[in-house]
C-alpha cells in the first residue's frame, strides 16, 4: 500500500520528474502526428492510384495488343471467374496532345487510353474524378451544355477556385467560334482596307480582346451563329482565303466542313494538370476549357508505327489529385481511338486492345487472383499486374519513409528515457534517507525498487497520456492549426499547388496509437530499472546515515 | 521483572567490524547483553563506542559478524532478508535522533507507514479503519490530536520526536529501540519526550532500549549499560550508578 501513495506523492511532489516526462510526451505526440499524416497521404495516394487503376490489370506488351478482348475476357472469366465483378478493355498509347495558347502552340507529351464509357466506370472510380456532376454519374463524351463545377467537388472548400469553368462546354465553344469569326472578319477588312489605301482607324489603347468585343457586339450579337459561320469554316485553316480543295472529297467525313459552333470532334477528358496550372493564391488557372479543340499525334498499330495527328474536342477534365495522372493522361472513347489506329481487322471486325481492367469482387485475394491468371496466359505475350505492382516502387517508398521516420521518432523518446534515467538517479539519492526509514519499518527490497518502477511506470502513463491528447488534438486539428499557423505568418504552409489537395489528410490509426503508447510506457519503464534497483540494494543503515 | 525471568532480548558475544579500505575497524568485539521483559536500560558510551551499532544489530537493520541475538528466546541473527524486514515490521519499533519521519507523508500517514507497508492494497483497504483509528489513538494520547495533517516541517521538533515514537509503537511491538531520541531536541522539549517514554515503560509495560552519551538522560532508565571500545564495561542497575 505504502508503495501507490508513496508514488502518487512522488508524483504530485517532484515536479522535475514531469519535466523529464515532457519529452516523452512530445515524442508521442509528434509520431501520433506525423503516423496520422503520413498515413493520410499514403491512403489519399493509395485512393487515388487505385481510383484509376483497377484492382488487375492485364495487358499485352505489344503497342499493337492483342485481338478478340472478347476471347480473352472470357478466358479470364473462366480461369477467375467467381473473384471477377467486372471488366473493361482499354487501348493506352503513348501521343503528343497539341494546343494553342494565345497564338502559341503547346506540346504536352501523353498516355492516350481509350476506354469504353459504358463499362469504365464499374471497374475503377473513373467516373468520380471528372468536372461535371452529369459526367459523374455516368460519363459521356459529348460536350455539355454548362454546368461544370467551379467548386472542387473533392475538396471540401466551398470556395469557387475555378472561375473559368463557369461558362465551359457549349457556351464557350460558340464564343470562341464567334470570337474567330469576327476577328478573321476584321482582319479581311483590314487587308481590304489596306488595299484600298485608306487607313481604318484603329484605336490603339483597346487590347484585341476589346476591339473584337466592341465589333461583335456592332455586328451580329442576335443573327444566328450557324448561318454565318457557314460562310467562314472557322477552325479550318486550309479553308481560309484559299480555293476549295479539290481532293476534298476524297477525304474521310470528319474532315469534311462541319460548323463547329453546333458540332464536335471526338470528344477527349484529359487530365487537369495538361490544361491547368495552380497560382499561389490557390485558383485554378485554364489554358484549354471544355469546348475547345486540341491536336493529337498518336502512333498506328502497323508495323512500323507511323504518327498520324487528328483533332479532339476537350469534353471534360480529369482530376485524382496524383499529379503524375493528372498531368499524363487523355482519356478517349475506345472505339475512336481503335479506328484511327487502324486497330479493327478490315474482314471480320474484330478490334484489337491492349489491356483489360479486371475488378475483383471486395475481399478477393489481389495477388492470387493475379497468380491464377499468370499460370493461363503466358508471361512473354502477356503481363498481368495488381495495381499495387504498378505503383510498387512508390508505394515500397512511403511505405519506407514511413518506418524510418517511425525508428528516428522512436529514438526521441529513446533519449527521454535517458533523461527519465538521471532524474530516476537524482531522485533515488536524495530518497536514500526515506529509503533507510522505509527499510527500518520492514520494507523489502523489493518493495522499495518497485516504488520506482511504479513510479517510472505512472511517470510514462502520464507522460504518453497527455502525448496521447496532444497528439490526438493536433491530428485532428491539423487543418485549423495549418490555418491559424498561415494567418500568423503570412507564409503558405500547405502548398495546394504543390499537392493538389486542400486539406492536409490525417488518419489516426488506433493500433499504431497503442503501439507508440506501449512503447513509451515502457521506455519510462525501462529507464527506471536502474534507479529502481540501486535504491533497492540500499544497505538500511547506510541509507538512514546519510544527509 | 525479576532476575530469573527469561530476557526478552538476549544478545552474546556479538562481534562487528566495519572495512574502509585497507583498514578494519572493530566496533563490536563480543558484547553480552540482556533485556528483560517491561525493562527501560539505558545503554551509554562515548562516540564511537558502539552503542549505535549495537542498537542497529539488535534492529536487525545489519547483520553481526559473530555472535548472537535471541529475541523472545529465538535465534533471530541467521534470519533472511525477508525474515528480517517482517520482524522489524512486527516486533520491533524504532526512534532515531533525526527523527526519520517521511517528507510526503502527514503525521497520520507517517504513524500508519508500518501498517501500509505491512498490508498489500487490498487488506489495507480492510484494515483502514481499525488502523486508522488505533494511530489516531496513540497520536491523541501524545498531544497531537489537533496535528494529524500536518507535514513533518509543518511540527516542531518534539511533535516530530512523538509523532516518531507513535509510529515506532502503532505496530505494538515487542521492544522500543531509542537511538539518542533527546539528541536534537533542547531540555525541556527532551524532558518531556523521555518523560513520555518512562511513562510508556511504566503504564504499559514496554521494553525500551535508550542509547544515548547523556548520563542525565541515561539516568532515567531502570539500568545503564556503558560500552566502551566495543565491550560492555560495567552494567550497574541506575541507582547504583548514582551513588557511584
Amino acid at each position: 500500500m505504502y508503495k501507490l501513495l508513496l508514488c502518487w506523492r512522488y508524483l504530485r511532489t517532484r515536479w522535475i520528474a514531469l519535466a523529464s516526462i515532457v519529452s516523452v510526451t512530445l515524442g508521442v505526440a509528434t509520431m501520433i502526428v506525423v503516423n496520422s499524416v503520413m498515413a493520410g497521404f499514403s491512403y489519399e495516394m493509395q485512393t487515388r492510384i487505385h481510383g484509376i487503376l483497377s484492382d488487375l490489370v492485364f495487358e499485352s506488351h505489344s503497342l499493337s495488343g492483342f485481338q478478340d478482348p472478347q476471347w480473352h475476357m472470357d478466358e479470364i472469366r473462366r480461369a477467375a471467374g467467381s473473384d471477377i465483378v467486372g471488366m473493361t478493355p482499354t487501348v493506352a498509347v503513348p501521343a503528343m496532345l497539341n494546343f494553342q495558347v494565345r497564338g502559341q502552340w503547346v506540346t504536352r507529351q501523353i498516355m492516350f487510353i481509350g476506354i469504353d464509357e459504358a463499362s469504365h466506370a464499374h471497374v475503377s472510380d473513373f467516373g468520380r474524378y471528372l468536372q461535371h456532376p452529369g459526367n459523374r454519374t455516368q460519363l459521356s463524351f459529348g460536350l455539355r451544355e454548362g454546368g461544370y463545377d467551379t467548386v472542387d467537388s473533392q475538396s471540401d472548400t466551398t470556395l469557387p477556385t475555378r472561375p473559368a469553368l463557369e461558362g465551359a462546354g457549349w457556351p464557350h465553344r460558340r464564343m470562341r467560334v464567334e470570337r474567330e469569326r469576327v476577328w478573321r472578319e476584321k482582319l479581311d477588312a483590314d487587308r481590304q482596307a489596306t488595299h484600298a489605301a485608306t487607313p481604318v482607324p484603329t484605336d490603339s489603347t483597346r487590347s484585341v480582346d476589346q476591339q473584337v468585343d466592341a465589333v461583335l457586339a456592332a455586328t451580329s450579337a442576335d443573327a444566328p451563329a450557324a448561318a454565318t459561320v457557314a460562310a467562314t469554316p472557322a477552325t479550318d485553316p486550309a479553308a481560309t482565303g484559299k480555293p476549295a480543295d479539290p481532293f476534298r472529297q476524297a477525304r474521310p467525313e470528319e474532315v469534311t466542313r462541319m460548323d463547329p459552333a453546333q458540332e464536335q470532334f471526338t470528344g477527349i477528358v484529359p487530365g487537369i494538370g495538361l490544361a491547368s496550372f495552380r497560382d499561389t493564391s490557390g485558383i485554378d488557372r485554364f489554358l484549354v476549357l471544355p469546348g475547345d479543340d486540341v491536336k493529337i499525334t498518336f502512333p498506328t498499330s502497323g508495323t512500323p508505327p507511323k504518327a498520324v495527328s487528328d483533332t479532339f474536342t476537350v469534353v471534360d477534365f480529369y482530376e485524382s489529385k496524383m499529379s503524375e495522372y493528372d498531368s499524363n493522361f487523355v482519356f478517349v472513347p475506345i472505339a475512336d481511338l481503335q479506328r484511327m489506329r487502324g486497330m479493327i481487322e478490315p474482314q471480320t471486325g474484330i478490334a484489337s486492345v491492349n489491356s483489360i481492367q479486371i475488378k475483383l469482387r471486395e475481399g478477393a485475394d489481389l495477388n492470387q487472383v493475379r497468380d491464377r491468371l499468370r499460370k493461363v496466359f503466358p508471361a512473354d505475350l502477356y503481363a498481368v499486374s495488381t495495381w499495387r505492382d504498378k505503383q510498387g516502387p512508390l508505394l515500397a517508398a512511403v511505405d519506407m519513409e514511413m518506418s524510418v521516420l517511425n525508428i528516428l521518432l522512436f529514438l526521441i523518446i529513446a533519449v527521454a528515457g535517458f533523461g527519465i534515467l538521471a532524474i530516476f538517479f537524482m531522485i533515488v539519492v536524495e530518497k536514500t534517507r526515506d529509503i533507510g526509514i522505509l527499510k527500518s519499518l520492514g520494507a523489502s527490497a523489493g518493495g522499495i525498487g518497485s516504488i520506482f518502477l511504479g513510479y517510472g511506470l505512472f511517470l510514462g502513463m502520464v507522460g504518453a497520456g497527455a502525448g496521447l491528447a496532444l497528439g490526438l488534438a493536433i491530428a485532428w486539428n491539423i487543418n485549423r492549426i495549418r490555418v491559424a499557423v498561415e494567418w500568423l505568418t503570412g507564409e503558405q504552409v500547405f502548398d495546394p499547388s504543390i499537392y493538389y489537395f486542400y486539406r492536409i489528410p490525417s488518419i489516426i490509426d488506433p493500433f499504431t496509437v497503442a503501439w507508440i503508447i506501449v512503447g513509451a510506457v515502457g521506455i519510462a519503464v525501462a529507464s527506471s530499472v536502474l534507479p529502481a534497483l540501486r535504491a533497492a540494494r540500499l544497505h538500511p543503515v547506510e541509507a538512514l546515515r546519510h544527509d | 521483572m525479576t532476575d530469573a525471568a527469561p530476557p526478552l532480548l538476549r544478545v552474546r558475544s556479538l562481534r562487528k567490524q566495519y572495512r574502509s579500505g585497507d583498514t578494519t575497524l572493530e566496533v563490536l568485539r563480543g558484547v553480552d547483553f540482556d533485556l528483560a521483559a517491561g525493562e527501560f536500560v539505558s545503554v551509554v558510551g562515548q562516540s564511537g563506542s558502539g552503542k549505535s551499532t549495537l542498537l542497529h544489530l539488535m534492529g536487525l537493520l545489519d547483520a553481526a559478524d559473530a555472535g548472537e541475538i535471541e529475541l523472545d528466546g529465538v535465534r533471530v541473527d541467521g534470519l533472511s532478508t525477508a525474515g528480517r524486514d517482517r520482524l522489524r515490521n512486527t516486533a520491533i519499533g524504532m526512534v532515531f535522533q533525526s527523527y526519520h519521519l517521511l517528507p510526503e507523508f502527514d503525521a497520520l500517514e507517517n504513524v500508519l507507514a508500518p501498517l501500509m507497508v505491512r498490508y498489500g492494497v487490498l487488506e489495507w483497504l480492510r484494515v483502514r479503519g481499525a488502523a486508522r483509528a488505533q494511530a489516531r489513538g496513540l497520536l491523541d494520547r501524545f498531544g497531537l490530536g489537533g496535528r494529524l495533517h500536518h507535514k513533518p516541517r509543518q511540527l516542531s521538533g518534539g511533535e516530530m520526536q512523538r509523532v516518531a515514537i507513535a509510529r515506532a509503537l502503532v505496530t505494538q511491538p515487542r521492544v522500543l529501540l531509542a537511538d539518542e531520541p533527546t539528541g536534537n531536541l533542547d531540555e525541556a522539549t527532551g524532558a518531556g519526550i523521555l518523560e513520555t517514554l518512562c511513562e510508556l515503560n511504566r503504564t504499559d509495560g514496554l521494553s525500551i532500549v535508550l542509547v544515548t552519551h547523556d548520563a542525565a538522560v541515561a539516568r532515567q532508565a531502570d539500568r545503564i549499560v556503558r560500552l566502551a571500545a566495543g565491550r560492555v564495561e560495567d552494567a550497574l542497575p541506575a541507582a547504583q550508578r548514582l551513588a557511584g
